[in-house]
């Protein structure tokens, strides 16, 4: 695709087609992407932020959380089709897939953990968009290592008292309802916290390298008093796994989102190649560029087979999707950005430029390598499986 | 042993097949349990056993032991679900 004309940083986003039809699979997703998204994420990515109406057509679609059960606003949509789906958002625009995976974070916690009332509350809210979940783990001094969160919940008057300072947190700046995980006396607990509470305060972190259009910000909770029930999920040691199982999900989806990058640069490098000449030949005949192709297409396949399977493992109730979903995340954003710079390459000066998507399939692709596991907290906890699972 | 035991059993064994471990053995005092395998270890029993394990069930000593396990699994099988 070839944006001309952009607009100067921090414009307005322009306004997405209208007519939106609901989305149920990758052929609805597609078309959905292809009419309200891809054409605007660079835009998008100029102006630092996606537009209201574009919330409103994924909301339109369906597409907030639709793994919910239908009671709960949802359609139970399995999980292989929402990777699927969160693929081809990630094709069009990482920014939006950003803004789906922390809110699905959010919705499917409420609905694993939550009590019938906190589901209740807060479920059918998420599933039409008309409240947006954000994910809050990570401070300024702590991301990789969890156990280092420094914010705390300190039960108080019959509620919690919420005190500390969360970095990173994609969606922020729009985001109707924070899950904050918190230090407990008795471990890391899980928290509702809406974004009006008295003592919240959302400062915008603008002008990041990659998914620019996520609105980031960092958000401080002062003496933030929360009911009794903010509270989601056991306490003690199993509150360990909310986290997990909050962080699994983020994991899956930015797989499929790295598995849409891929192709994206697949898409947008084969076009490329077929028309621009060098010395009188299209690029895609010099067995150099061919072989930057083949690897885009083999990749692409292998990441979407790694990512099926933790889906249907998923779906399937498997506990082995854990690690099936590492395994992806890890090889499908290592193959984004891999294949991301090779993309910028085979465009050559136009690569560098904003005539053409690639220069940020490759700021994006940099991001899915150290978001939900950091390459290397991927590539130590594969190994920690590898080493369990030893026989001699 | 019951076959809900050997199950579990069964699956900690799988998954640290070089440790030697019983049914009554503590596996948190063995310093096996990370949030990643209590995860695993809960799915796994759900899954099995086809039973939700409810929030307040989910308290340590309800994991420490195959034994422990496998006394959940028949307690939550014996209950009326709930809604
Ligand atoms: C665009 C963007 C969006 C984000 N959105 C969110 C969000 O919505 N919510 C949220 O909570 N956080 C978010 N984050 C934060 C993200 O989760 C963290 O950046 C990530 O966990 C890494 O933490 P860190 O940046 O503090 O790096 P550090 O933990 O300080 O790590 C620095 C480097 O050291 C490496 N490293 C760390 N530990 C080890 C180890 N044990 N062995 C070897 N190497 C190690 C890391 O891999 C990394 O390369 C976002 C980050 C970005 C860039």
């Amino acid at each position: 695709m070839t944006v001309t004309g952009v607009a100067p940083p921090a414009a307005a986003p322009p306004v997405p087609a209208a007519g939106t039809a609901r989305v149920t699979d990758r052929r609805s997703a597609r078309a959905f992407v292809d009419t309200h998204v891809a054409p605007y994420a660079d835009a998008y990515d100029r102006a630092g932020r996606v537009p209201e109406e574009l919330l409103r057509r994924v909301a339109e679609a369906g597409l907030w959380a639709p793994f919910l059960p239908p009671g709960a606003g949802g359609t139970g949509m399995d999980w292989v089709t929402l990777g699927e789906v969160h693929e081809e958002v990630g094709r069009g625009c990482s920014s939006l897939r950003s803004l789906l995976t922390v809110h699905t974070m959010a919705a499917w916690t409420v609905q694993r953990w939550g009590s019938p009332e906190q589901r209740e509350r807060w479920a059918p809210a998420f599933a039409a968009g008309e409240r947006l979940g954000a994910f809050c783990l990570s401070e300024p001094g702590a991301g990789s290592d969890t156990s280092g969160i420094t914010t705390t919940a300190a039960e108080s008057g019959g509620g919690w008292a919420l005190n500390g300072v969360k970095k990173w947190t994609t969606g922020g700046q729009r985001a109707d309802v924070f899950l904050v995980f918190a230090r407990t006396e008795a471990s890391i607990g899980a928290f509702l916290v809406p974004r009006d509470t008295p003592g919240v305060e959302v400062r915008p972190i603008d002008d990041m390298l990659g998914t620019r259009a996520s609105m980031l910000a960092e958000i401080s909770f002062t003496d933030v008093v929360l009911d009794k029930d903010a509270l989601l999920g056991p306490s003690g040691f199993t509150a360990g796994m909310v986290l997990t199982g909050t962080l699994d999900l983020g994991r899956y989806s930015v797989a499929a989102g790295s598995v849409g990058i891929v192709q994206a640069c697949l898409e947008a490098s084969a076009a490329y190649a077929a028309s621009r000449e060098v010395g009188g030949t299209p690029l895609a005949r010099l067995p150099l560029i061919q072989a930057k192709l083949s690897d885009m297409v083999t990749d692409a396949r292998a990441a979407r087979l790694l990512l099926a399977e933790a889906g249907r493992l998923k779906d399937a109730g498997e506990a082995s999707t854990i690690m099936a979903t590492w395994v992806a995340k890890y090889f499908a954003s290592t193959a984004a950005a891999r294949h991301a710079s090779e993309a910028v390459q085979i465009h050559g000066a136009n690569g560098c430029s904003t005539d053409y998507p690639v220069a940020r399939y490759y700021r994006d692709a940099k991001v899915m390598e150290i978001i939900e596991g950091s390459n290397e907290i991927q590539r130590t906890t594969i190994a920690g499986q590898a080493d369990r699972e030893r026989t001699g | 042993m019951t076959d809900t035991k050997g199950q579990i059993l069964g699956f900690v064994r799988d998954r640290y097949p070089q440790a030697e471990i019983t049914e009554s053995q503590d596996i948190f005092a063995l310093g096996f349990v990370n949030s990643l395998f209590a995860m695993e270890l809960v799915m796994f029993v759900e899954k099995t056993f086809g039973v939700t394990i409810p929030n307040e069930e989910l308290r340590i000593d309800n994991f420490r032991t195959a034994n422990s396990m496998s006394e959940l699994v028949t307690r939550l099988l014996a209950e009326p679900a709930v809604a």
